[in-house]
């Protein structure tokens, strides 16, 4: 029960970071805060519900996604960076018409 | 047991406080600090759910691999000396509204449920076991895990070497 209410608490402001920052890195932040949180949430299942250890296997698996998704989307925001000399999101709109 | 609860409580104050702090902090590279010692905490938190392989990855990678990672992306991609760049942010009461809709909707899914432990487990490693569900019950994820590790390391080189190709 104390670690589901982390859990959410993390959570919560994991996606309060991400609706927060308009930078891509802080948003990349609130991402991870998101993944941790859903991390937590999984091993407090595996240990008080489970009876085998599937929840760390899929927490292993979550943190292997996490390190892959800051790879690519730290190549892509530097790619941004050099393109427009920005990682405001909220200034990248050539899709927009 | 007293000194145990003490210390849980202290870990989990610490690892709340500090995604706060990653959350409010006004300058990105303090944001990327706290996280620090956010991961720091819930590595902590993974030991007192008998996780101690889980404790362990989680500090070798994302504090080791994730971090400086996200580190490096706030150097390279700022303006050290632009203060109003760095304080960027979007209106605070539309997010805080959407955190709060969220926020609600966990805790009633939390409060409407009765959540007890049902096969209390004793503190034993883990390593083993997991190894054991990897090769055996997890085989075909564990072996797409590693083909998206590829993808991604590929993918990556590709994206960050792709620009100076065009020059």
């Amino acid at each position: 029960m104390p670690y589901l209410i982390i859990g959410a608490i993390v959570f919560t402001l994991g996606i309060f970071t991400i609706l927060y920052k308009k930078n891509a890195v802080g948003i990349l932040m609130g991402v991870e805060l998101v993944l941790n949180s859903v991390n937590i949430n999984f091993i407090a299942f595996a240990k008080f519900v489970d009876r085998g250890i599937s929840g760390q296997v899929i927490a292993i698996f979550i943190i292997i996604l996490a390190a892959a998704e800051a790879a690519i989307a730290l190549a892509i925001i530097l790619n941004i960076y050099r393109n427009k000399t920005t990682v405001d999101v909220t200034e990248l709109n050539e899709m927009k018409n | 047991m007293e000194v145990k609860e003490i210390l849980f409580y202290a870990i989990a104050a610490f690892t709340i406080f500090s995604a706060g702090l990653v959350a409010f902090a006004n300058k990105l590279i303090y944001s990327a600090f706290a996280l620090l010692f956010t991961f720091l905490g819930f590595a902590g938190l993974y030991v007192y759910l008998s996780a101690d392989f889980l404790a362990v990855t989680q500090i070798i990678i994302y504090v080791g691999g994730i971090l400086i990672l996200v580190l490096f992306g706030v150097l390279m991609t700022q303006k050290i000396y632009d203060l109003k760049a760095l304080a960027a942010h979007n209106p605070l009461w539309l997010s805080l509204g959407g955190a709060l809709f969220i926020a609600l909707i966990i805790a009633l899914l939390i409060s409407t449920n009765i959540w007890h432990a049902v096969t209390p487990k004793p503190f034993e490693p883990t390593t083993g076991l997991i190894g054991k569900a990897i090769l055996g019950d997890f085989l075909i994820p564990f072996e797409i895990a590693s083909i998206l590790l590829l993808g991604a390391l590929i993918g990556a080189v590709y994206l960050a070497r792709a620009e100076e190709k065009e020059k």
